[in-house]
């Protein structure tokens, strides 16, 4: 155990060499990649260094509602975010409420589960591992679903002559979009599974390089990523379960009707 | 103002009144068991949404009962069971026809009415226009329905298979299944139905009596 080794600014800058090379050959191959690169560096750095700062000052007051009001700010970052990635979208308020309640639900349970049954800080807030924990299984949760709903509403669009006719020959609408909503579930699962499955062999995750990197012995490392692996696993699938049956739930009415005027189009 | 009152004698099975929505209505119609009703209206003036309106496909206002049930008791599936919708354009979720027909009715006699007795194990992919729409009719004929609505039932056909069809509707038709049948084609409004309305601007008025 050799302890961590400080990083310098210099270092940060040095870093930074080959991104910096890489815009000079978007310049030069006319790809006008540069300025998108130049933009996401510097969100990254002001994102990243704003975080560092409330992350510090979090950790210091100590206080649940502070770390309840973190993460409610993520919260309402990542709704935000799953909606935008939809090219169509339920309407009104459903719009943003299934994706983000469907996230929140699996998020906290898992984040509560974890805190309380494996982790055990104390108290069981304490913002150093509950904020971290709940950022990484809320960003992993919030694609999932993202690209649950995504499916589920862009299917249910394209094939509304394929699900129409199924209604019209006396199924229900439980039995008309089957095979709809196991498209929509398996997108959402792809990312997560994909992740377990490369894990290790393909490439080595961030949460544990960094630790290794911070002088923490490679099995604990490991124990640490695995924990997270199965949390984010499993609050990934619970959100998309959640979001794409109550998404399905509003495509539909007593009826059996598929109601695709509570769908609209996000504008370009 | 009622429409189409049905003569007396027959019995009205189905029985539409002030059905409507946001684009068509509010109608009222009464079809008789065995019957054929011809609907015709220029592009857009709302012929499929009423067939639409009929099959509890889209939300809409208004009274539909068949054979003394009303609609609204019951379950959505089994009316539509009953009162078979078939689109001008058909809809296919599997990649085989067989896997289309699932009612648990024997399909074979339906196949045979449309020509097309060998067609269960075809590729959907590779039928014709034509080929789905009498393939659709079949389809829907397998739940047995007492009403069917066909939009444009023959649009897509050449001219003996246009005659293959029609004599499927009229054999419908004297088995006691009611049709609503949208057309373009007066003549062929003239040989299958016994009524013709004319559906403009959302609303249904009775044309000219064919016989």
């Amino acid at each position: 155990m050799t302890g961590y080794i400080p990083l310098s600014v210099l270092d940060l800058v040095l870093a930074s060499v080959f991104l910096v090379l890489n815009a000079g050959f978007s310049l030069a191959l006319r790809l006008g990649l540069e300025r998108q690169l130049l933009i996401a560096a510097l969100r990254m750095i002001v994102q990243l260094l704003m975080v560092g700062l409330l992350l510090k000052a979090a950790f210091a007051i100590a206080s649940p509602w502070v770390t309840l009001g973190i993460a409610a700010v993520m919260v309402a970052f990542a709704g935000r975010e799953i909606h935008a990635r939809q090219e169509r979208q339920l309407r009104g308020a459903w719009g943003y409420g299934v994706g983000a309640t469907s996230m929140i639900v699996a998020g906290a349970l898992v984040t509560i589960f974890a805190l309380t049954s494996q982790i055990q800080p104390s108290p069981w807030w304490t913002p150093q591992f509950a904020l971290p924990l709940f950022g990484m299984i809320l960003g992993n949760t919030m694609t999932g679903v993202s690209l649950g709903l995504d499916t589920l509403h862009t299917a249910v669009s394209r094939e509304r002559t394929a699900i129409e006719a199924q209604l019209m020959l006396g199924h229900t609408f439980r039995q008309s979009i089957a095979p709809v909503m196991r498209r929509a579930l398996r997108s959402g699962f792809t990312p997560i599974i994909n992740a377990m499955a490369a894990t290790g062999v393909v490439s080595l995750p961030g949460m544990m390089t960094g630790q290794i990197l911070s002088g923490v012995d490679p099995q604990q490392a490991v124990k640490y990523q695995l924990l997270i692996m199965f949390l984010i696993g499993g609050a990934t699938g619970l959100g998309v379960l959640g979001a794409v049956f109550a998404s399905a739930w509003r495509l539909t009415d007593p009826r059996h009707r598929l109601r695709l005027d509570r769908l609209r189009k996000q504008e370009a | 103002m009622r429409i189409g009152a049905v003569k007396r004698g027959y019995t009205a099975l189905l029985k539409i009144s002030g059905l409507g929505s946001d684009l068509i209505g509010p109608i009222d119609l009464e079809v008789a068991t065995g019957t054929c009703i011809a609907v015709r209206g220029p592009s857009g003036s709302g012929k499929s949404l009423f067939l639409r309106a009929v099959a509890d496909l889209d939300p809409n206002d208004g009274v539909v009962v068949l054979d003394d049930e009303d609609r609204g008791a019951m379950l959505a599936y089994e009316w539509r069971r009953h009162v078979a919708l078939v689109p001008a354009e058909s809809g296919w979720w599997g990649d085989l026809v067989a896997e289309h027909f699932t009612s648990g009715n024997d399909p074979g006699a339906f196949l045979e009415a449309v020509g097309l007795v060998e067609a269960l194990d075809w590729q959907v992919a590779r039928l014709s226009t034509g080929e789905r729409q009498r393939l659709a009719i079949a389809r829907a004929l397998c739940n047995r329905p007492r009403v069917l609505l066909l939009d444009e039932p023959t649009a897509a056909l050449d001219q003996a298979a246009t005659g293959v069809v029609e004599d499927l509707i009229a054999a419908q038709c004297r088995a006691g299944v009611s049709v609503v049948m949208i057309t373009h084609d007066p003549a062929q409004a003239a040989r299958l139905a016994s009524r013709t309305y004319l559906m403009d601007a959302g609303r249904l008025r009775p044309s000219e009596r064919v016989s």
